[in-house]
């Protein structure tokens, strides 16, 4: 039974949503704007959607108040004010609306904004688990798969059938017959689970700012890929002159200085998805932000590295370089050159905060 | 689908309920039936965000409001406690949660509404089968939106619910206008009128002009031209300034027919709530007033007195930027009571310059109740204050006028000051705290453009707003719209021709 009002909430909701979607180029720059609320969901907030009305403003504007206070005394600020219609002169003020969205919505609606193509996931025959459902009933089978309820219902069958059953004593005992157990079924299912590992240069050139950058573009990475896989893994390293693989949480705050080896971070890389994610089995995604000053001499270990162990297994691999005010930026000319080579190598400069969304559309617009 | 709350008092409930019956009686509240329901917060939420009904047409807003209501609870932040409703018979809707004490205390309470509802006269004019009328709007506009679509249906409402403040709140209190002229009468003037003045008699060529003197025919035609002028001015158009700015629209815009049909509704509705914005603070003051004496001299247990005090003292509470209705009310209802009680009325207790005297004048004159009574019945919160507030009450309830300090973005105390306390409650008061505007002139400039007028006293309009109004006023009139108002102090006008948005300074005459 449908009520009016959740008819109109839903048409609110609607609306909302679509406030959201047309300003998702905001809050996809600005990620801080995105409160994280447990696993499943985040809040937006969205300015009030408000009808217009000729209405005073605050200027000239007053009221009548109660309480303590000596002429002069500030009361409150300007459109501080939260609720009430303005029965006291003051004005309603500008309620902030938190949106509730699921990451699924949200990768939607990004997927929608960036136009992103549906990943397709590699190798489909390949890539399946065998899994056990319980599906049917069978007569035989060990006790720790006895359907209780259907034995127990056969039991009390028989025994009114054949007149033994005294509901004064309701005492049913089953027999050999009586007795029905689970079975099971094995299923193969097509295995989509992603691994991603994030890549950091946390050398002394990479500052907050852009390490505000690289969180807010790796939690959009991570709600678009989470929406086309089933579960991903992820797994996080960060680097100046030697390598860490970290958890989240430090990926992020951590601070560190020094040089920069780039290679060290592919090493690391390699050596985690020969642990954790056998090629065969995994889609495999690498994301590596760095603000591109590499110690020179290790331009040519990277590219070696890079061609020869990780492109060859990975879905994508995707360079973003951070413009930085101290590094140099020279790396990603290095990676130019082989661009042409790989297709599913992909490479992009962002700028500042607004080079999110488009860097973004260029690392998932692959559909791959 | 309907889905009905209609569900039996429980026992212990409907016996309170006629307990409290009993005691408004006793004590001369006068109303009309009243039917409680209860229901659990969700429902409660449903109705307060529908205005009480239980079925008005489709609209987001609605939802949005229910959405905050169930959030402010869901966060504690807030909670209704109990909704009535204006119509005869009256219906009030408890909440379920409510333990006894409150239920009590709330169903004291809404009778205190009802016999408000029913006696105040600015409420003698609503419609009390207005739960029919709504639904009746909800059928009319659903047909509209099977008809014409929902977006587009919802997008005209929006437009609509934008200039839904622009009534005339005293209209169904006075007849303004003379019954204009019926089409039949001005056809039968007009052909009175017409054929003898001036002309030319039909005449033979070389008798023309003996029988047509120039001279005379000049004249006559001078007096047509005066004639005609009058008669433009009599066109002028409005011909004197209309407040009613949603009427002006139905008649004179050019809509279609649904959508003149729905903006009546919305016009309809506007009228029907406005008394409830025009009466809040004495219409709560009531019902508190009413609440407070039937529990604590009947209704309290011994139990329940924490509660009691609880929930009457959250509801008077008080804050320094915000005037709580509920308390300026009811106090200032206590204090006429004490005031007729004790005779301190009149020019005698007026004049008495005698400030001890004064504080302990009591002629034991016992008028307070019937006083209040006839409150009840005539005033609304303007005429209310202007009459009874005093400077000892102001002193009492250390009550204080704000005012917006532009330089630094802050409200700040003003002043203590009688005068200046009242004037400012006064100013914000008048018209709910709303803006007043007017239609100045349909044919602005004689190019059909509309002019409406802002009556300026001392608050700016709220500009983005203003000019996102005008937007949606165009949309309804179709041709540029401008509206008067005081911006820096300069008389200011803003214009919206349907591309863009234009503020320019009024010339002076």
């Amino acid at each position: 039974m449908v009520r009016r009002i959740d008819r109109d909430q839903q048409r609110f909701d609607k609306i909302i949503k679509g406030k959201v979607r047309q300003q998702l180029r905001k809050y996809i720059n600005h990620g801080e704007m995105i409160g994280r609320k447990g696993r499943e969901t985040v809040s937006i907030p969205v300015p009030n959607i408000e009808i217009p009305h000729f209405q005073h403003g605050e200027k000239g504007s007053g009221g009548v108040g109660q309480g303590d206070g000596e002429v002069g005394e500030a009361i409150g600020r300007g459109k501080s004010d939260g609720d009430g219609q303005g029965q006291a002169g003051n004005e309603r003020g500008q309620h902030i609306r938190e949106v509730e969205l699921s990451l699924e919505e949200l990768a939607d609606m990004l997927g929608e904004a960036l136009e992103l193509p549906r990943i397709e996931p590699k190798g489909d025959d390949q890539l399946t688990s065998k899994k056990d459902r319980y599906t049917s009933i069978r007569p035989t089978g060990p006790d720790s798969l006895r359907h209780f309820k259907r034995t127990y219902k056969r039991a009390l069958r028989r025994m009114m059938a054949t007149d033994n059953y005294d509901p004064k004593d309701p005492v049913i005992v089953p027999a050999k017959d009586d007795e029905r157990f689970r079975s099971w079924k094995t299923v193969s299912e097509p295995h989509t689970n992603a691994a991603v590992i994030y890549m950091m240069d946390v050398s002394g050139s990479m500052t907050d700012v852009q390490k505000e950058i690289v969180r807010t573009e790796s939690f959009w990475i991570d709600t678009w890929l989470k929406r086309q896989y089933n579960g991903i893994e992820r797994r996080y390293i960060v680097h100046d002159a030697v390598a860490h693989e970290v958890d989240e949480d430090t990926f992020y705050r951590i601070r560190e200085s020094g040089g920069t080896r780039i290679s060290s971070a592919y090493r690391a890389a390699d050596l985690i998805i020969k642990r954790d994610f056998p090629p065969s089995m995994w889609n495999i995604y690498c994301f590596q932000f760095s603000d591109g000053d590499n110690w020179g001499e290790d331009n040519s270990e990277c590219i070696e590295s890079l061609t020869q162990n990780i492109i060859p297994i990975c879905n994508l691999f995707c360079y973003g370089q951070v413009r930085s005010p101290y590094g140099s930026g020279d790396f990603i000319k290095e990676l130019r050159k082989v661009e042409e080579e790989f297709e599913n190598l992909i490479l992009s400069e962002i700028e500042d905060k607004e080079g999110i969304y488009g860097s973004i559309k260029t690392f998932l617009g692959t559909g791959k | 689908m309907v889905v009905t709350t209609h569900r039996p008092l429980p026992k212990v409930l409907s016996d309170i309920q006629q307990e409290m019956e009993q005691h408004a009686l006793d004590y001369g509240l006068d109303f009309f039936k009243t039917i409680f329901e209860v229901l659990d917060y969700e429902e409660l939420s449903m109705f307060a965000a529908y205005g009480g009904f239980p079925v008005r047409y489709p609209h987001w807003r609605f939802g949005a409001q229910y959405d905050e209501l169930m959030k402010g609870y869901s966060y504690g932040l807030q909670k209704i406690y109990e909704m009535v409703i204006n119509t005869d018979p009256c219906y009030a809707y408890l909440l379920s949660c409510n333990d006894i004490t409150d239920q009590k205390l709330v169903i004291a309470h809404v009778y205190g509404h009802c016999d408000f509802f029913k006696n105040n006269a600015w409420f003698s004019h609503t419609n009390r089968k207005m739960l029919d009328q709504m639904a009746n709007h909800a059928t009319r506009v659903n047909q509209h939106i099977d008809t014409f679509g929902y977006e587009t249906v919802e997008m005209f409402i929006d437009t609509c619910l934008s200039l839904e403040s622009l009534i005339d709140p005293y209209l169904p209190h006075i007849r303004r206008t003379k019954k204009s002229e019926s089409k039949a009468d001005a056809k039968k003037r007009s052909d009175a009128e017409g054929d003898n003045a001036g002309g030319r008699f039909p005449a033979k060529m070389y008798m023309d002009r003996y029988i047509n003197p120039e001279d005379i025919l000049e004249e006559e035609a001078d007096q047509k031209r005066i004639k005609a002028q009058e008669m433009a001015d009599q066109l002028k158009f409005p011909k004197e300034r209309l407040r009613d700015v949603l009427h002006f629209l139905i008649q004179y815009a050019p809509l279609e027919d649904w959508q003149r049909d729905v903006l009546s509704i919305i016009r309809d509705e506007a009228y029907y709530f406005a008394p409830q914005g025009q009466t809040k603070i004495m219409n709560e003051g009531w019902a508190s007033f009413w609440h407070s004496t039937i529990m604590t001299k009947h209704g309290l247990t011994d139990q329940g007195l924490i509660n009691y005090a609880d929930h009457h003292s959250g509801t008077m509470a008080t804050s320094p930027n915000r005037l709580n209705p509920y308390k300026l009310g009811i106090e200032l209802l206590k204090d006429i009571e004490e005031r007729w009680n004790k005779g301190q009325f009149g020019p005698e207790y007026e004049n008495c310059k005698h400030m001890f005297e004064k504080e302990h004048w009591d002629k034991d004159t016992g008028l307070g109740r019937e006083k209040i009574f006839e409150v009840r019945r005539i005033h609304n919160d303007i005429t209310f204050i202007d009459t009874f507030l005093t400077p000892e009450f102001c002193y009492k309830n250390q009550m204080f006028s704000f005012g917006f300090n532009d330089s630094n973005k802050t409200y700040e105390i003003q002043s203590r000051e009688f005068q200046q306390i009242k004037q400012q409650l006064l100013n914000s008061l008048s018209n709910h705290g709303r803006p007043a505007i007017y239609v100045q002139d349909g044919n602005y400039k004689n190019r059909g453009e509309l002019y409406l007028e802002h009556d300026y006293l001392g608050v700016e309009l709220k500009l983005d707003y203003a000019q996102d109004t005008l937007v949606n006023l165009h949309n309804i009139w179709k041709r540029p719209v401008n509206i008067e108002t005081v911006i820096d102090d300069r008389p200011t006008i803003l214009s919206y021709d349907g591309k863009k948005h234009s503020t320019n300074s009024k010339e002076k005459k």
